[in-house]
């Protein structure tokens, strides 16, 4: 092996690895592959069997966020007779189910749950809403057209509209606390928690330590940690004691919002790919057929006239041919006719001629004249 | 309805009317732009979308599909018979498409940002960026396909002529982005399946909303040529005239198959999704209504109407067949959706946004009676003749 040999087979060895490489990563986007969330990304587990209904988290909320002033005081728990959904002015809400074959009335608090493939970003036309690495879905109203699509999009019917504002009406909802982790901080809801019922953590933990809880507590608890896998995951799960249809959790499926939407997208550049040769096929055919009847009746036209050339010239020739009969019967005739006027003008002159020589003959010799 | 035109002078009931509609609308546009959405609406956090999306975005769409489907059979498939169907189908389509974003206006928080979607930051994943996408290309396609009228009106020959050189191209596009913004409209509720009610939900929503276009598009033509003879007669020329019923036949016709076909896949529907035990439920007898009533009914009259050549009978299939694409549209947005939801959350349109939506009807009726009397739609331009 030389010294070039050797180079090219490193060269050669070199862009294959570096082209796998690349193929891979491509391979990857396009495979059998589903995104997990961002690794180490944190959420908060809700444990609502320790929820007491305090609402507690609502006014630690509504303290960090600077939202305005509630119409009912927190501490007034009678709110909780009244199911509510969250609003622009209340991010996050606790309600109250009186589930059966319970003695005790049961709380669970709602929010924003940051999915990990959020629907309301999928469903964003101006890319208003970020998944942000830390696991918080967050949202810039400066982008924001007001179509509420996200709305429509959201599962959980989380998102809320400014429907008051006038003139810059913008989305509202929890967003985990994001400025509050990026300072290393809890989230308001969790800090203002007496009882424990929420827990900020990684979110790979908080599944290790829901399914702890689960098994270290016969009995207590549903054997499902809502969230893990509902809408493709989210970031913040619930564990219950009682069945979570019964505290107003729809089962949801596993699919995530994206995957609802792709198949329609993904048939976009079809569309746009195979109509218009199809159409312009269609336009081809409709047209050649127009020129192949023109092309037909032009033909049809032409035998036609050729016909009636043909029918005329034949006719003239027979017209002619008999023309030229009737002329030659006409000389003919005419020539009969001079013929036999001729005879008849000798007969007569010759008859007259007799007369006289028989009547010279009776006098003179007018037989013998004629005869010589 | 009465010709702006005539000389009766402008007190003529319809255009009294007219101004009323139009002065209660310009006072609820005021209140609408000065004091937010929700002073005007019953619009709310569960219900984010009413009749303005329901109403003008999803039937004001659907039905102004007419002008895809006149142009793609005269242009494209070659029935130059519908050639005098083109221009009026045109010009309602693009007054349709529009209007349907002057509405857009009022159900945007931010309508001024409109453009941004195209222009500062684009969501791709979003079936709603394609819908925007489609919409203002075909609106610019359609505006640029009916401007022959204009300029021949206006006495501009050279652009006409060089407008008129781009008319195969125009359609094709035409039928392409129909093709994807109709479809679209359907598939922006696949997002959200636990919302909308299974009996409607269905993965092939945008095949559905496609093929009712179809429908929409050839039912609008014959339902707008019964108004147009009954107010712009005297407008249209021995052509129009003569070549209209053979219109009312030929799509009739097509609306009748293209309505079979969808009743036909969209029980194929049921049968995949096995929806059949919905079918009992309260629900499940509003949707038999929609599809025996609404779809299954105006088949057969269309059927019976090309049959017999009764003029009447399809028309009155066209009125069945359009309100049942209303009732669609309006099932899918709203009535199936957030079937789940308690009573009182339920939505039901507040006054001034119905009257918001019949003003806006009534803006484009007015235009178009502006534009039909002064410009060739509904007779072909004495200079122009065969032409185009």
């Amino acid at each position: 092996m030389n010294r070039r040999r050797f180079l090219t087979l490193l060269g050669t060895a070199g862009v294959s690895t570096a082209m796998s490489a690349v193929g891979a990563k491509k391979a990857v986007a396009a495979g059998n592959q589903s995104f997990k969330g961002y690794k180490d990304s944190y959420g908060v587990l809700h444990d609502t069997t320790r929820c007491i209904g305090c609402r507690k988290c609502e006014q630690g909320c509504n303290e960090v966020n600077k939202l305005p002033a509630p119409k009912v005081k927190f501490d007034d728990l009678t709110v909780l007779e009244k199911s509510r959904r969250t609003d622009s002015n209340n991010w996050t809400v606790v309600n109250k189910y009186n589930v059966a074959g319970l003695d005790h009335p049961v709380f669970r608090k709602q929010q924003c749950n940051h999915c990990l493939e959020p629907a309301c970003a999928s469903a964003c036309f101006v890319k208003a809403f970020t998944k942000n690495p830390d696991g918080s879905v967050t949202y810039d109203g400066s982008l924001c057209v007001g179509c509420r699509y996200c709305m429509i999009a959201c599962p959980f019917n989380v998102p809320a509209f400014q429907y008051e504002e006038a003139f810059d009406p913008l989305i509202q909802k929890c967003t985990m606390c994001h400025p509050r982790i990026q300072e290393g901080k809890l989230p308001g809801c969790v800090e203002a928690c007496p009882k424990e019922a929420l827990t900020f953590g990684k979110r790979e933990d908080l599944l290790r330590i829901a399914r702890d809880r689960i098994r270290n507590n016969p009995g207590r608890y549903q054997d499902h940690v809502y969230g893990e896998l509902e809408m493709g995951g989210t970031a913040w799960m619930y564990v219950s004691g009682a069945p979570f249809e019964a505290v107003g959790q729809q089962e949801m499926g596993t699919k995530s919002a994206p995957e609802y939407t792709a198949g329609a997208l993904g048939a976009v550049p079809m569309v746009v790919g195979i109509w218009p040769v199809l159409l312009t096929g269609a336009y081809a055919i409709s047209k050649r057929k127009e020129k192949v009847a023109a092309e037909e009746r032009e033909e049809a036209v032409q035998a036609a006239l050729a016909k009636a050339r043909d029918d005329a010239a034949k006719a003239m020739d027979t017209a002619l041919a008999k023309a030229a009969k009737e002329k030659d019967a006409a000389v003919t005739r005419e020539v009969k006719k001079a013929i036999e006027q001729a005879e008849q003008a000798f007969e007569e002159k010759f008859a007259a001629l007799r007369a006289e020589g028989q009547s010279a003959e009776s006098g003179d010799d007018g037989e013998g004249k004629e005869d010589a | 309805m009465h010709d702006a035109n005539t000389k009766n002078g402008l007190f003529t009931p319809g255009n009294i009317i007219t101004g009323i509609i139009l002065a209660v609308g310009a006072v609820i546009t005021f209140i609408r732009f000065t004091q937010g959405i929700g002073a005007v609406s019953n619009l709310s956090d569960n219900n984010p979308w009413g009749i303005w999306i329901g109403f003008d975005l999803l039937c004001g769409v659907a039905l102004a599909a007419g002008g895809y489907v006149t142009s793609a059979s005269c242009y494209l498939f070659g029935m130059k018979r519908y050639h005098s169907a083109v221009r009026p189908a045109i010009t309602t389509a693009f007054l349709g498409y529009f209007f349907v974003v002057v509405a857009l206006h009022y159900d945007l928080g931010h309508p001024l940002r409109l453009p941004y979607p195209l222009v500062l930051s684009q969501g791709t994943t979003s079936l709603l960026f394609e819908v925007g996408l489609c919409v203002a290309t075909y609106l610019t396609v359609l505006f640029v396909e009916w401007s022959p009228a204009a300029l021949e009106w206006l006495g501009l020959r050279k652009i006409r002529n060089v407008v008129v050189k781009l008319t195969i191209m125009l359609t094709i596009f035409g039928v392409v982005l129909s093709t994807l913004h109709q479809s679209s409209l359907g598939a922006l509720f696949l997002i959200a399946p636990g919302k909308l009610h299974p009996l409607w939900y269905s993965s092939f929503l945008p095949v559905f909303f496609f093929v009712s276009s179809m429908v929409a598009g050839l039912s609008m033509v014959i339902f707008e040529g019964t108004l147009a003879h009954a107010g712009l007669h005297h407008k249209m020329d021995e052509t129009h005239l003569k070549e209209a019923e053979g219109v009312i036949f030929g799509f009739g016709k097509a609306a009748s198959f293209v309505l079979a076909g969808y009743f036909f896949i969209k029980t194929m529907d049921i049968a995949m999704d096995n929806d059949w035990a919905y079918l009992g439920t309260g629900f499940g007898a509003w949707f038999l209504v929609e599809m025996f009533g609404f779809v299954a009914l105006p088949s057969f009259l269309y059927a019976l109407g090309v049959r017999e050549k009764n003029v009447t009978l399809v028309r009155i299939a066209s009125i069945n067949a359009v309100l049942g694409i209303v009732m669609n549209r309006f099932n899918v947005s709203l009535v199936a959706f957030n079937w789940n939801l308690p009573a009182a959350d339920r939505y039901f349109p507040h006054w001034m946004e119905i009257g918001v939506s019949v003003f806006i009807v009534t803006l484009i009726i007015t235009v178009y009676r502006f534009i039909a009397t002064r410009m060739p739609v509904l007779y072909e331009h004495p200079d122009y003749k065969d032409a185009h």
